[in-house]
């Protein structure tokens, strides 16, 4: 194999299909198809609809990402997909397809870990990993804490949420402010005209009593349920919402505990490297707060451009180029898609 | 002479075969099936493997690929569709789509025949075929809501619901045949049709219910 393999990655993990062509470091393609739209009215994905859209959308999309590289699937050195973890009747649709086509052109297939993917994907903006580091992933479907010490032979999960995850969180309280969705762009800008300090929402997990048992864990049920009591008591009272403190308010007491608990895994891991990916790393103040804090502790934040912190193709490419870098084994035809994978596992054993 | 693959997933059966299609017939060069409602996503691709390498056939050498649309239940269905239609975008050579049912009420021979397979739910999904030929659309319901105008039913569905059709049941064809399949194909083949984008036969909608409005969180 190749030092600067030529890696074709397929993510159908949850609404968004993606292809994304690598070689090396290096993003050739990146074509993505959406079915967000069909989910809006719903207010959240729904499975079915996902899956039966990524049917619809694998092959034209395939068909982009291969266009925009100027490659074949002849030319690639091998196929990686997300096997999980992810919506299961949605992972299946990119697995079989990744299937179809390692098979029809005789290539080695990689079913590849999405989290591990999601940290992977930054060596595409800011090159080689620095390990260890720790990487935060907080999207709709995760919020995650890792201790990444070798992205090859696997990741060690600190914490998670006990309950939604943070993008559901930005979701339902975008809903519960009429707002639509997805929630986490438009509380991103509607945060912008309010003042973060006027309403204080709850900051979950960061007592000292739960310190102790959920040092590196989150939990944003408690925010939501506090920020739909304040907006139903001042609708009762009859005064007007102040949307934008509200939206400013709940974002804030969001990327306080992320930011927070992150540089704390930081510190306790000697980690001088804090990468940070998913939907909600597009959040414009996580990313301020997160530099502001890191750099008074002299850490380093990785934040890939927010084209590359939603799931995408280049993702799992990018981990598939560095698995076939590193000499790491091939799964077989067989490999099941696995709703819940876990970290210990970056790819499925061959 | 083309060189043909036939996969099907729309019942618990997972199915791949081979086939020669030339200008005046069809011969078998191989079939596999498995039987196995929870692993169409592990079990396809290596028995498409199989059946390719006990022939002496590359995936490259194939001229056509033809896939059972459905009906039959979604996941396990997209799997052999997603596998056919990547298959034959890498190949360059074009994947048809043939309603899963016909695959069955061709193997079930002459006479008028309800075909039904297991749609869960406790229903089935359904057609009724003359001489191998399908008379009415594909359609869902409850087994004691099919209108049955025929001389016997077949399919794992008709089995599984035998005492509810009223008819006597053949039991030798449960599940789609691979080499029925291309044989439901084989003039497009021959033609070299432009095949249109494989798109399951889903029958139902997606369950899902819009949004509503929220409940109030203060007593
Ligand atoms: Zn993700």
């Amino acid at each position: 194999m190749p030092d600067e393999p030529l890696v074709l990655g397929i993510e159908t993990s949850c609404d968004e299909t993606g292809v994304g062509i690598v070689r090396g470091h290096t993003l050739l393609a990146d074509a993505l198809a959406s079915s967000v739209d069909q989910h809006a009215r719903f207010g959240g994905v729904v499975p079915e609809v996902a899956s039966r859209a990524h049917l619809e959308a694998i092959v034209p999309t395939m068909q982009r990402a291969l266009d925009e590289a100027g490659v074949t699937l002849a030319d690639v050195d091998a196929i990686a997909v997300t096997a999980g973890p992810g919506l299961a009747g949605a992972l299946l649709v990119g697995v079989a397809a990744a299937k179809g086509y390692a098979l029809a052109a005789d290539k080695p297939i990689y079913g590849v870990n999405h989290l591990a993917a999601h940290v992977a994907v930054d060596t595409l903006e800011h090159g080689p990993l620095p390990e260890p580091a720790v990487a935060m992933l907080v999207s709709g479907g995760h919020s995650s804490l890792l201790l990444v010490d070798d992205l090859t032979a696997g990741v060690t999960p600190l914490g998670a949420t006990i309950d939604d995850a943070a993008g559901e969180a930005f979701d339902k309280v975008a809903r519960l402010l009429g707002m639509g969705f997805p929630g986490g762009p438009v509380i991103d800008r509607t945060a912008r005209d309010g003042d973060p300090g006027a309403i204080a929402f709850p900051r979950g997990l960061t007592a000292p009593k739960d310190l102790l048992r959920h040092r590196f864990d989150f939990s944003f049920s408690g925010l939501k349920t506090a920020v739909a009591r304040w907006v139903e008591a001042r609708e009762r009272s009859g005064e007007p919402v102040p949307v934008a403190d509200v939206a400013a308010g709940f974002q804030e007491a969001v990327c306080d505990v992320l930011t927070a608990k992150a540089l704390d895994a930081c510190r306790e891991h000697g980690v001088e490297t804090l990468i940070i990916g998913g939907g909600v790393a597009a959040n414009s103040r996580l990313r301020v707060l997160a530099e502001e804090r890191a750099a008074k502790l002299g850490i380093r934040v990785r934040v890939p451009r927010p084209q590359l912190c939603t799931d995408n193709g280049a993702m799992v490419a990018a981990l598939g180029s560095h698995l076939v870098a590193a000499g790491v084994a091939p799964s077989r035809l067989d490999l099941p898609a696995d709703s819940a994978m876990s970290l210990t596992s970056v790819a499925v054993a061959g | 002479m083309v060189l043909v693959l036939a996969l099907d997933t729309a019942t618990p059966a997972v199915t791949a075969a081979l086939a020669e299609v030339t200008d005046g017939g069809l011969k078998g060069l191989g079939e596999r099936r498995t039987v196995d409602p929870r692993a169409h996503g592990e079990l396809l691709a290596p028995q498409i493997g199989r059946v390719l390498a006990d022939a002496g056939v590359r995936p490259a050498e194939l001229g056509a690929i033809v896939a059972g649309t459905g009906p039959g239940p979604f996941t396990g269905l997209r799997v052999g569709l997603a596998t056919a239609a990547s298959m034959g975008q890498a190949l360059g050579i074009p994947a048809y789509g043939i309603c899963s049912l016909d695959a069955i009420g061709r193997a079930a021979g002459p006479g008028r025949v309800l075909v039904a397979t297991d749609a869960r739910r406790r229903e089935v999904y359904f057609a009724t075929y003359l001489d191998g030929v399908r008379v009415t659309a594909p359609d869902v319901a409850k087994p004691a809501d099919v209108r049955v105008d025929a001389d016997r039913a077949v399919g794992e569905g008709a089995v599984k619901y035998s005492e509810v059709f009223g008819v006597p049941i053949d039991d030798r064809v449960l599940y789609p045949s691979g080499e029925a399949l291309i044989a439901l194909a084989a003039d497009d083949i021959r033609a070299k049709a432009a095949a249109a984008p494989l798109t399951p036969l889903y029958l139902r909608r997606p369950d899902a219910v819009a949004a509503t409005e929220r409940k109030p969180v203060l007593p």
